[in-house]
C-alpha cells in the first residue's frame, strides 16, 4: 500500500452530521469504529445513540464513487440514569463501540457507557406475515362465528427494515468509569476495563464476570496511576495489554494464573531527564493503546505522541513519531484550559503500513512507517468538495512563518479530532470532528493526474514537522463537476446524523476534569 | 354460540394461530407451546404445506419463542404423517441451528439429532445427510458449529461412501478458522469417536485428538481432556501409551491453567479410563503436581477430587501410595494460602478415614481435622462438620469433640448469619452422633439461644431445629428439655420473641403429640389471643389451625372454638381474617 505522505492522495468522500456551528452536547461524537469487513461504520455520541452507516454496493460505471456510506440503521443505546445509592448522575455518552466477528446474517455490536455495556443485534427483515383468523389485516374484527376454515399466516415481501435489539445487558461490575472494551479472539469473551479494575465476561453470560486486574490500593490515598486503556491480542487468546496514566503498558498472559494482577511484561521507555517538567506525567499518560492487525506491535498514544512497541522488547519502542511537538511550549496555557486531559485515540491502517491520530484545529496525522514519512491533513467544511484531494498542512513552531503555514498561536484547540477509524482492507477513513463524520479515501486510480510528486518530508529531516511544496489541490478539476451533477445534493446538504433530536435532556457541560489520583 | 354457517370448535384453534404473530411475547410463547394443537386442527397436509413454511421463517423471533419452537419440533414426527415424513420438518430445525443463541442452536441440534431416529436409511441419506454437509460447510461459524454435534447420530446408519465424507466434514470443521468451531469440534469428539470403527478411531481420531490438544487457543485445549476420556476408554490397554498418554501428560503440564484445571476437574475421569497400570506410574505423579500447582484454581479442582482419586486406587497398594505420595500434599494443602483450596479439601479429606482405617486416621488424619476445625474461614471449619459422619464410623467421633465444641460456639456465634445458619442446619446431624447426653451438656443453650437471635432467618431454622431434634431424641426429652424453656418465652417482653413460641409450637406440636400439645402448649397459646400486639393475636389463630388436628374433638370445641369467635370479632382486620379462616378449616362453625 502506498505511504500517505507519499504518492498517495487523500480526498474528501463525504461529511455527516449537522451542518450548522451551533453544536449540541448530545451530538459530539464520542467514538468510531469500523467492523471487520469495513462494509459497516458505527459511531456513537454523548447523548448515547450509536448511528451505523452502511457501504454502498460498488458502482461499477462510476468507480470513483465506490465508498459512499450511507445511514444503515440509528438507535438509542444508553440513556442518562441516575444512581441512587451513590447520588451519582450516570451519562449516557457511549464510550466506545466494538463490533463482534460476524456469526449469522445479523451484525452483533458491542457499545458500553461509564457503566453498563451492551451487546446490539442488528438485523434485517424483508418479510412480514399476513393473514388473521379472526381479524382484517387493518385491526378490524371479524365475526367469529362467520370462520369457517383456518388460515395460517404466510410471509409476504416488504420494504427492507433494519431493526436494532437489544440482547444482552452486562452491568453492575464496574464502580469506576469504563474506558475500554475489547472481544477476545476466541469469540466468547470479552473485556471491560475502568480506572482500577479490568473484567472477563463470557459473551452470553451477564449474571458475573471475573475480575482479572485489580490496582486499587487498599488504602484510596495511596493511589498513584489508573488504568486508561485495555485490549485483547487480536489471535492470541490469553493475551491483553493494559495502559496505564504513569505511561507504561503491562502485557498479561491469562494462562499463567486467574488473577493477572502479576503482568507478564512492562514496556516503559525511560523519561528523558532533559525534558522533565511539571506535566512530564500528565502527557505521559497513555489515553489509547492498539495491537496491530498481525499482533507483532502495539502502538500507544501519549499527548504529544504515538509510539510502536515491538512486542519481544519491553525496555523501548521501536518507532516514536511526534504528533505535535510544536505543543510541548505551550503545555502551561493547555493546562489551564483544560485540553492536557484530552485522550486521543489512533488506529492502524489495514497492513500496518501506517498509522493515524488526531490532534488540534481539526488536524489529523498519519505517519508511513516503511516510509518513515508523516503528513498533516485537516477535516474541514472548505475541503468539503467531492473528490477534493485534502492539502498536506503544516503549522509553524515559531521563526518566520511561510506562506500556506499555519502559526501555532492561531490553532484553534476547541476544534479536536480524538476519534478515528480505518477501514480494515481499504484507504478509506473515518474522522470524527465535534459532530461531523468525515470520510476520505484515497485517489482512485483512474483520477491520478501524474501529481504523485513529493509531497512529504521524510521522517529523518524533521520528524515534528511536516511540510510539503506541492499544491495537493490541483488535478481534480473536471472530475468533481460531474460528480456534483449526479451526486451534488448527497454533499450539499448534508443529511444529520439523527433522524430524531436527542431524546434525553442534554447533560451538564463538563466541568473541570483534572486527574483526580494526582495532587 | 354456533352461526349460520361458523363451527366454534375452529374459535380456540383460529385464537392460537393469530397469537402466533401476537405482539405479546407471552402469547406467542403459548401458542408455540400448543403448536401440536394447531397442527391437529389443520391435519398432517397443512402442517407439512402452510404451517412448517411459515415457522421457518420465524426466527426473527425473541429467544425464549424460539427455543421452545426449537424444542417441539422434535416431537412433531406423527403431526407431519409419521416417519414417511419426518424430513418435512428438517428446513425449520435448520434455520434454528443457525441462530446466534447457543441455547436456541443447541436445543435445535438436540431436536435434530431426535428426528434422526425416525428417519429411513435412505431418507437419511436423501435428506438428513446433505443438511448436516449444508451447516458444515455453511459461511457463518454459528451453523459449523451445530453440523459437529450431527455426525454422530447419522455415521452409523449410512453407506460407507457417505462415511468417508462424514469423516472428511469433521475433520475439516477440527481444523476450522474459527475457534468456536473447532470447541465445538472438540467437545463433540468422544461422542465421534464412539460411532466409529477402531481403524479410524486409531488413525482418523487420535491425530484430530492430538491436534486439537496441541491448539493455539488454550479455549480449545482444555476441551480436548474431555474427548480424552471417551477414547481412553475406546481403546484397548496396549495402545493407550502410544495414542492417549503422551497428549494427556502434556495436557497436565500445560501452559494455561485452565487446561491443568481441566485436567484436574476431570481426574476420576481420567483414572479410570486409563486403567491402574499407567494411574500407578503415570496420573500419581500429575496429581501430585496438580495439588501443588502454582494456580490456586487447579488445586482447588485436584483437591476436590483427593477421595475420589485415593478410592479409586488399586487395592494391592493403595494405602502405600496415598500415605507416601498423596498425604504429604493434602497437610501442605491444610496451610494452604487460598481459602478456596482448603474449603474445598474440607468437603473431603473426611473420607480419606474410611479408605485408611482407624489407626492411620488417628495418628496422620486426625491432626489435620483439628487444624482446619481452627480455620480461620468458616467454610472450611463448616466443611469439616458437614461431614462428620465418615469419621464416626471409624474411630468414634469423641476423638474429636474436645475440638468440636469450640467450633460450633464459635460458627454458632459467628457474626455472619449465613454462617449461623448453615451451622444450625447440622446440628440434627451433629446431635444424632453425638448422643444426647453430649448435647444437652454441651449445644442445648446454643440451640436455644438462636429462637431469640435478630435475624428472622435464623429463629425460623432454630425452630424447625427443634423439629428436627425432637423427631430424633422423643417427645419424653422434649418435654424435660425444650417444652418449658420454649414456653417460658410467652412472657418475653419483645412480641418477636413471643411470636417464636407459636411458631415453635407449630413445628414441634405433631412431633411431641396429643398429650403435651393438649396439656402443655394449648393453655398457653389460648392465653396469648390476649396480647396486645395484633401480630401475635393473628399468629394465635393460625397456630390453633395448625395444631387444632393434633387435638382432640372435646379441647377444641371447649377451648379453641370460644377463644377464636372472640378474636373473629377482633377490631384488626387481619386477626379477623386468620380467625375466620381457622374456624372454617377447623369445622367449628
Amino acid at each position: 500500500m502506498a505511504g500517505p505522505g507519499g504518492d498517495m492522495q487523500w480526498c474528501f468522500s463525504q461529511v455527516k452530521g449537522a451542518i450548522d456551528d451551533d453544536v449540541a452536547e448530545a451530538d459530539i461524537i464520542s467514538t468510531v469504529e469500523f467492523n471487520h469487513t469495513g462494509e459497516l461504520l458505527a459511531t456513537g455520541d454523548k447523548g448515547g445513540r450509536v448511528v451505523i452507516f452502511q457501504q454502498e454496493i460498488e458502482n461499477k460505471s462510476q468507480p470513483q464513487f465506490r465508498s459512499e456510506y450511507n445511514v444503515y440503521s440509528t438507535f438509542q443505546s444508553h440513556e442518562p440514569e441516575f444512581d441512587y445509592l451513590k447520588s451519582l448522575e450516570i451519562e449516557e455518552k457511549i464510550n466506545k463501540i466494538r463490533w463482534l466477528p460476524q456469526k449469522n446474517a445479523a451484525q452483533f455490536l458491542l457499545s458500553t457507557n461509564d457503566k453498563t455495556i451492551k451487546l446490539w443485534k442488528i438485523s434485517e427483515r424483508d418479510r412480514r406475515p399476513e393473514g388473521y383468523n379472526l381479524k382484517e389485516e387493518d385491526g378490524r374484527y371479524k365475526d367469529p362465528n362467520t370462520i369457517t376454515s383456518l388460515r395460517v399466516p404466510v410471509l409476504i415481501p416488504m420494504d427492507l427494515m433494519v431493526e436494532a435489539s437489544p440482547r444482552r445487558v452486562f452491568a453492575n461490575a464496574h464502580t469506576y468509569h469504563i474506558n475500554s472494551i475489547s472481544v477476545n479472539s476466541d469469540n466468547e469473551t470479552y473485556l471491560s476495563a475502568d480506572d482500577l479494575r479490568i473484567n472477563l465476561w463470557h459473551l452470553e453470560i451477564t449474571d458475573r464476570s471475573f475480575n482479572i486486574v485489580d490496582i486499587k490500593p487498599a488504602n484510596m490515598e495511596e493511589l498513584t496511576e489508573v488504568i486508561t486503556a485495555a485490549e485483547f491480542h487480536p489471535h492470541q487468546c490469553n493475551t491483553f495489554v493494559y495502559s496505564s496514566s504513569k505511561g507504561t503498558i503491562r502485557l498479561c498472559d491469562m494462562r499463567v494464573s486467574a488473577l493477572c494482577d502479576k503482568h507478564s511484561k512492562l514496556f516503559e521507555e525511560p523519561e528523558d531527564p532533559s525534558n522533565r517538567s511539571f506535566f512530564s506525567e500528565i502527557i505521559s499518560s497513555i489515553s489509547d493503546v492498539k495491537f496491530s492487525h498481525n499482533g507483532r506491535y502495539m502502538m500507544t498514544r501519549d499527548y504529544l505522541s504515538v509510539k510502536i512497541w515491538d512486542l519481544n522488547m519491553e525496555n523501548r519502542p521501536v518507532e516514536t513519531y511526534q504528533v505535535h511537538e510544536y505543543l510541548r511550549s505551550k503545555l502551561c496555557s493547555l493546562y489551564e484550559n483544560d485540553c492536557i486531559f484530552d485522550k486521543f485515540e489512533c488506529c492502524w491502517n489495514g497492513n500496518d503500513s501506517v498509522v493515524m491520530t488526531g490532534s488540534y484545529n481539526n488536524f489529523f496525522r498519519m505517519f508511513d512507517r516503511g516510509h518513515r514519512r508523516d503528513v498533516t491533513l485537516e477535516a474541514s467544511r472548505e475541503n468539503s468538495k467531492p473528490m477534493q484531494v485534502l492539502k498536506p498542512r503544516k503549522v509553524c513552531a515559531g521563526g518566520k512563518r511561510k506562506k500556506d503555514e499555519i502559526s501555532v498561536d492561531s490553532l484553534d484547540f476547541n476544534k479536536k479530532i480524538l476519534h478515528t477509524a480505518w477501514h480494515p482492507q481499504d484507504n478509506i477513513i473515518a474522522v470524527a470532528t465535534t459532530n461531523n463524520l468525515y470520510i476520505f479515501q484515497d485517489k482512485p486510480l483512474t483520477e491520478r493526474t501524474g501529481l504523485e510528486g513529493d509531497t512529504g518530508t521524510t521522517m529523518s529531516d524533521a520528524a515534528n514537522t511536516t511540510s510539503t511544496d506541492n499544491n495537493g489541490d490541483s488535478g481534480l478539476n473536471g472530475s468533481w463537476v460531474g460528480w456534483e451533477m449526479n451526486r451534488g445534493a448527497a454533499w450539499l446538504g448534508p443529511v444529520s446524523l439523527h433522524s430524531q433530536p436527542a431524546s434525553g435532556p442534554a447533560p451538564p457541560s463538563g466541568g473541570r476534569r483534572r486527574p483526580w489520583w494526582g495532587g | 354460540m354456533a352461526g349460520a354457517d361458523g363451527d366454534d370448535s375452529l374459535y380456540p384453534i383460529a385464537v392460537l394461530i393469530d397469537e402466533l404473530r401476537n405482539e405479546d411475547v407471552q402469547l406467542r410463547l403459548n401458542s408455540i407451546k400448543k403448536l401440536s394443537t394447531i397442527a391437529l386442527a389443520l391435519g398432517v397436509e397443512r402442517t407439512r404445506t402452510e404451517l412448517l413454511p411459515f415457522l421457518t421463517d420465524t426466527i426473527y423471533d425473541e429467544d425464549e419463542v424460539l427455543l421452545a419452537l426449537a424444542e417441539q419440533l422434535g416431537n412433531f414426527t406423527m403431526l407431519v404423517g409419521g416417519p414417511e415424513y419426518v424430513h418435512c420438518l428438517l428446513p425449520p430445525l435448520e434455520s434454528l441451528a443457525t441462530v446466534e443463541e447457543t441455547v436456541v442452536r443447541d436445543k435445535a441440534v438436540e431436536s435434530l439429532r431426535k428426528i434422526s431416529q425416525e428417519h429411513s436409511p435412505v431418507d437419511l441419506e436423501v435428506h438428513f445427510e446433505p443438511l448436516v454437509k449444508r451447516l458444515a460447510s455453511g459461511d457463518w461459524f454459528t451453523s459449523r458449529t451445530s453440523a459437529c454435534g450431527l455426525f454422530s447420530v447419522c455415521y452409523p446408519r449410512v453407506s460407507s461412501t457417505v462415511k468417508a465424507e462424514i469423516r472428511q466434514h469433521f475433520r475439516t470443521l477440527c481444523s476450522d478458522d474459527t475457534p468456536m468451531v473447532r470447541r465445538a469440534a472438540a467437545s463433540k469428539l468422544g461422542e465421534f469417536a464412539k460411532v466409529l470403527e477402531l481403524d479410524y478411531v486409531k488413525s482418523d481420531i487420535i491425530s484430530l485428538f492430538t491436534a486439537l490438544a496441541s491448539d493455539e487457543q488454550d479455549s480449545v485445549r482444555l476441551l480436548a481432556v474431555e474427548a480424552c476420556v471417551s477414547i481412553a476408554t475406546l481403546l484397548p490397554q496396549e495402545d493407550l501409551e502410544t495414542l492417549v498418554m503422551p497428549t494427556l501428560r502434556q495436557a497436565a503440564e500445560d501452559k494455561s491453567w485452565r487446561v491443568r484445571y481441566m485436567v484436574a476437574d476431570k481426574f476420576s475421569e481420567l483414572q479410570k479410563a486409563v486403567g491402574p497400570e499407567i494411574t500407578k506410574n503415570d496420573l500419581v505423579p500429575a496429581f501430585q503436581n496438580l495439588l501443588k500447582d502454582c494456580e490456586a484454581e487447579v488445586r482447588a479442582a485436584a483437591a476436590n477430587k483427593v477421595k475420589e482419586f485415593c478410592e479409586n486406587l488399586p487395592e494391592d497398594n493403595r494405602e502405600q501410595i496415598i500415605m507416601t505420595h498423596i498425604l504429604p500434599c493434602v497437610k501442605e494443602l491444610v496451610s494452604d494460602t487460598n481459602q478456596h483450596v482448603k474449603s474445598a479439601l474440607a468437603s473431603v479429606i473426611m473420607g480419606l478415614s474410611t479408605i485408611l482405617g482407624k489407626d492411620n486416621t488417628i495418628e496422620h488424619l486426625l491432626p489435620l481435622f483439628l487444624a482446619q476445625l481452627k480455620d480461620e474461614c468458616p467454610e472450611v471449619r463448616l466443611n469439616i462438620i458437614s461431614n462428620l459422619d465418615c469419621v464416626n464410623e471409624v474411630i468414634g467421633i469423641r476423638q474429636l469433640s474436645q475440638s468440636l465444641l469450640p467450633a460450633i460456639v464459635e460458627l454458632a456465634e459467628d457474626a455472619k448469619w449465613r454462617v449461623r445458619l448453615a451451622i444450625i442446619e447440622y446440628m440434627p446431624l451433629l446431635a444424632g452422633q453425638l448422643g444426647v447426653e453430649f448435647f444437652d451438656e454441651k449445644l442445648n443453650t446454643l440451640c436455644m439461644a438462636w429462637l431469640i437471635d435478630h435475624v428472622y432467618a435464623i429463629r425460623e431454622a432454630a425452630t424447625c431445629n427443634l423439629m428436627k431434634l425432637v423427631e430424633k431424641f422423643g417427645a419424653e426429652w422434649a418435654q424435660n428439655t425444650i417444652v418449658p424453656k420454649v414456653l417460658g418465652m410467652a412472657n418475653d417482653p419483645n412480641y418477636l420473641h413471643r411470636m417464636t413460641t407459636l411458631f415453635c409450637i407449630n413445628a414441634l406440636s405433631e412431633a411431641c403429640g396429643q398429650e403435651i400439645t393438649t396439656k402443655q402448649m394449648l393453655p398457653v397459646v389460648l392465653k396469648m389471643s390476649n396480647d396486645q400486639v395484633a401480630n401475635v393475636r393473628f399468629n394465635v389463630a393460625k397456630s390453633l389451625q395448625k395444631i387444632g388436628p393434633v387435638l382432640d374433638s372435646n379441647a377444641l370445641q371447649t377451648e379453641v372454638k370460644p377463644v377464636l369467635e372472640k378474636l373473629a370479632s377482633d377490631t384488626d382486620m387481619d386477626v379477623k381474617y386468620f380467625a375466620q379462616e381457622a374456624i372454617s378449616v377447623l369445622a367449628l362453625a
